[in-house]
């Protein structure tokens, strides 16, 4: 078990070293040049050169790499261009908030996923079944930033429930950071009117962000359980008298989570992408916001740190997935010995 | 037919018709299915795949497809109609009256749950004493492992189904049906998929212990062989009807039905004669089944009435039954008529 946590986390660390030569070349690709960006227009061409200098851009490429690579290594991501800030201290203030974002709807995903999943195979074939089916096909078909417009539309204009952008309203204070994370904060510092309030702001883009993967893990579970629903066992397991929703939630579904919990391990992952555009959207100064002005920009570094912060954060979920499927399915955990 | 009173039976299927939804459209497939059996007794229903055997004891479990839809008949368990019982009492039937054994060794089991909790789980929902009491399930697992025969209880309790050979995952099927009383016990076809040299160990050991239980047995085979070693009495079926049944013994030594003849002479003699060739034709098709007698398009003795109507079964000796116009003469009487 260890040595194989331990070799998987060694070909991870393979995967961002690779990820790190990707983001690398793609940056160094983006039209532009990255000094007189940082600059502006108006500089003296002298400034500009030194700044050059300064930033290694008269290296080759290679030995760009190299500088970069050694840096990163350092815990030195370098500076912003665009705030000024390093890059690490940007992506400190940022990425709570889109964390605090990407949990909450990948919460909305699995358990909803599932119990779509579950619904519809109790239902198959019957109009709730096709009810889940259309409405999942609409989730994956429609991107987020289509679904965040008019649920915008609907929740904060024509029923106007839900704030319509930012973290939390104008005129309330910041919880004291804790963890970043505004909902859990204000809940750790005994206020659960500021918890309520940023939950309002939060539900909105989180549940957008989770539409597709969980239509998706809908779909996933439905047809793994329907495959499942045939065999002797779930027969036998009525015949026994097993109470019918025991037999749906437990015994035909925890065989039926591998292929599940692998795509909605990859959906989760894919929230992060859709969350370029659904926080800007909702205004939501989140990490995805910062990285997507980084690029606008040309902010060398900071795009390389976020897309760097990102890729790792997606390996974790993977590992997680992992993880769990090997909890779940004895047969996976077993083979191995 | 002397007519016994219903309460004698575990198990009165009356009638029975079943068709399942296809794409197509419906397929008849039970066609007055009549089957009984008494308490304690044993009977075996033998017939080719696809003649409806499976579907009948699904019917009597009420474990059938959620395409199926049942027609008319009655089914009576211990005398209550299964058809129309309320869902509480259904629930205590398939909690404690009938258990079934499938065919299928490796997917009967749950993959993910260990062989002891998915054992524990049945004696729970059984309504027997203490069934909500874990020492009790616990003891009732290993007491129903042990007498089947398993080696080493607390070790198979904690494995999965995949660590076990087929033959011992079968054995824990037995096992799991009898850890608590049960008036009946259906077994589908339950040594299809294991080794010959297995096979005759795990039958001894389901006829040993539905013995010991004092439940009834209905046994699913191909085989008459194994339904004369194992049953009491057998039901002959072919495309959805009962075309004959007798006890064991009279079966053997006197098979009325052309289909029921075709099969003995199927069964591979030591004495020689070689492999017999089988009965010509195939099983009809049930979206649109010959009118009168389903094996009259495959029968040597077909006369033109057998394609109008669907011949009764005939009492040509006691509990010896045939549906077949050749024995109208012979018979005494008539299944479901008093003479």
């Amino acid at each position: 078990m260890a040595v194989k946590i331990i070799k998987r986390l060694l070909s991870y660390v393979l995967v961002l070293f690779g990820l790190s030569i990707l983001i690398f070349v793609l940056v160094r690709i983006m039209p532009g040049d990255t000094a007189r960006i940082a600059l502006g227009a108006r500089a003296p061409e002298y400034a500009v050169e030194a700044l050059r200098e300064e930033m290694h851009l008269k290296d080759p490429y290679p030995v760009q790499y190299i500088y970069w690579l050694r840096d990163m290594l350092r815990g030195d991501f370098g500076d912003s261009i665009i705030t000024k800030r390093p890059v690490l201290q940007d992506i400190k203030s940022y990425l709570p908030a889109t964390m605090e974002l990407v949990v909450l709807s990948s919460i909305i995903l699995v358990v909803f996923g599932i119990v779509l999943g579950v619904v519809s195979t109790k239902y198959a074939s019957k109009w709730q079944d096709g009810l889940i089916r259309v409405l999942s096909y609409f989730g994956i078909v429609a991107p987020a930033f289509l679904w965040a417009v008019l649920v915008m539309l609907l929740f904060a204009y024509l029923i106007p429930v839900l704030p319509v952008s930012g973290r939390i309203s104008t005129g309330m204070t910041p919880p004291p950071s804790v963890t970043g994370m505004y909902i859990i904060d204000y809940l750790l510092s005994g206020d659960p009117a500021g918890a309520w309030d940023a939950f309002q702001h939060i539900v909105m883009p989180s549940v957008v962000l989770s539409f597709a993967g969980l239509s998706q893990g809908a779909r996933i579970t439905r047809s793994s359980m329907i495959d499942n629903i045939k065999k002797p066992y779930a027969d036998a397991e009525r015949a026994y008298g097993i109470p019918e929703r025991k037999i749906l939630f437990k015994y035909l579904l925890k065989p039926s989570m591998n292929s599940t919990i692998t795509t909605m391990a990859m959906d989760i992952a894919g929230i992060f992408g859709s969350a370029y555009l659904v926080e800007q959207i909702f205004g939501y100064p989140g990490l995805s916001s910062y990285g997507l002005s980084a690029m606008m920009n040309k902010d060398v570094f900071a795009v390389s740190a976020v897309i760097m912060i990102e890729g790792v954060i997606i390996i974790l979920f993977n590992l997680i997935s992992d993880l769990i499927i090997r909890a779940l399915d004895p047969r996976v955990r077993l083979a191995e010995q | 037919m002397t007519q016994e009173n219903k309460n004698d039976f575990v198990v009165d299927v009356r009638n029975l018709h079943v068709s399942f939804r296809t794409f197509k459209g419906y397929t008849h497939v039970l066609n007055g299915v009549n089957l009984n059996v008494r308490k304690r007794e044993r009977i075996s229903i033998v017939g080719e795949t696809g003649c409806g055997k499976t579907t009948t004891v699904y019917s009597i479990a009420q474990i059938l497809a959620q395409n199926a839809r049942i027609d008319s008949g009655e089914i009576y368990f211990n005398g209550r109609n299964v058809l129309t019982m309320p869902n509480k009492e259904l629930k205590a039937l398939r909690a404690s009256g009938v258990s079934v054994i499938f065919q299928d060794p490796i997917a009967s089991l749950n993959p993910v749950f260990t062989v002891g909790s998915q054992m524990k789980e049945v004696i729970r929902y059984s309504g027997v004493e203490g069934a909500g009491d874990k020492k009790v399930q616990e003891e009732r697992t290993i007491a129903a492992l042990k007498e089947t025969h398993l080696p080493d209880p607390e070790r198979i309790m904690n494995s999965y189904p995949f660590q076990l050979s087929g033959g011992m995952r079968q054995r824990i099927c037995i096992a799991m049906s009898l850890s608590t009383p049960r008036d009946l016990v259906i077994a589908d076809e339950p040594t299809t998929n294991l080794d010959v040299t297995i096979q005759d160990q795990v039958l001894k050991t389901l006829k040993q212990r539905v013995q010991e239980k004092e439940s009834a047995l209905i046994l699913i085979t191909h085989s008459l062989g194994v339904a004369r070693q194992m049953a009491d009495r057998i039901y002959v079926m072919y495309a959805g009807n009962m075309v004959e049944t007798a006890r064991s013994g009279d079966l053997f030594r006197r098979y009325c039905h052309p289909y029921t003849q075709g099969l003995m002479q199927c069964i591979p003699k030591l004495s020689g004669g070689g492999i017999s060739e089988g009965i010509p034709g195939h099983l009809p098709n049930y979206m649109d089944p010959p009118p009168g007698c389903r094996f009259a398009p495959r029968c040597p003795y077909a006369v033109p009435e057998c394609r109008q109507a669907q011949p009764p079964l005939y009492e040509i000796e006691p509990e010896h039954y045939v549906s077949c116009y050749r024995y109208r003469d012979q018979a005494s009487g008539v299944m479901g008529e008093e003479v």
